[in-house]
């Protein structure tokens, strides 16, 4: 027979959310979608490598509108999974982890992530447009 | 281990194998590892792709083609896709329960980050090799 004296497993719709639990899911969603980014890289390097021509083919789809929309998520994933990242490391030492420090640290890795794609966005902008 | 008292083998021997016995330590390290050094790698890699903003081929060839360059790409590539596995092997783990399921998307995994870690090595060398 089930021990109800057991704690019950977090009812998600019933909770109410909280910053904590957005970072969390966010490092998940983001790693996955960097996993399939990867994907990106490696034909950026293989385009490289077998000649000009195909060289030339990887600037056009990342310079479209929708590689463009996907470069800049990526680059989003790439900065919160980071920021984060960099957050959990600290969080392993033991460090941070009283109740208003981890909500702040939570914020930070978000605002982080904002602040750090933008600045990028802006240099890409600024430089002359993307690819 | 009182009803044990007759066993005479020591109870790290029943230990291992079982529960926290196994892996998971060692997944936990490097998955650490990887992270701390990605966050170098990973900001190499961003800096390192927005100077190629408007390169040519010429131009985006020689500089992959630099040692530094080509032994930190290939660095990158390798930790990029050992940690996304770590990565998602926890996601599997913790999402599929059919147990066939587990490991037929764990193998394919595997298989496609170590064939995406070769094809990235085997690019870099081509264009740092001059094949």
């Amino acid at each position: 027979m089930a021990d109800t004296r057991r704690p019950l497993s977090p009812h998600l719709q019933i909770y109410k959310w909280q910053v904590q639990m957005v970072t969390s899911i966010l490092h998940r969603a983001t790693g996955i979608a960097l996993a399939v980014g990867t994907l990106l890289v490696l034909w950026g390097l293989l385009s490289l490598a077998s000649g000009e021509a195909s060289f030339h083919q990887f600037k056009i789809c990342i310079g479209s509108p929708i590689g463009l929309a996907l470069l800049f998520g990526w680059s989003w994933a790439l900065f919160y999974h980071l920021c984060n990242g960099i957050r959990h490391l600290i969080q392993d030492t033991g460090a941070g982890y009283s109740i208003p420090q981890f909500v702040r640290s939570s914020w930070l890795s978000v605002i982080g992530s904002i602040v750090l794609t933008v600045i990028v966005w802006a240099y890409v902008l600024t430089a002359g447009g993307a690819a | 281990m009182s009803a044990n008292a007759k066993d005479l083998r020591n109870p790290l021997k029943r230990a291992r194998g079982l529960g926290s016995a196994q892996s998971g330590v060692g997944h936990w390290w490097t998955q650490r590892l990887t992270a701390a050094a990605l966050v170098v790698l990973g900001l190499w890699f961003v800096v390192t792709v927005l100077g190629l903003l408007h390169a040519d081929y010429a131009v985006a060839k020689a500089t992959v083609a630099k040692p530094w360059n080509a032994l930190l790409l290939i660095a990158f590539s390798i930790t990029v896709f050992w940690h996304a596995v770590l990565g998602l092997q926890v996601v599997i783990e913790d999402y599929v329960h059919t147990r066939w399921k587990e490991v037929v998307s764990m193998a394919l995994i595997k298989f496609l980050a170590v064939l995406g870690a070769l094809a990235s090595v085997l690019a870099v060398l081509r264009v740092a090799l001059g094949a």
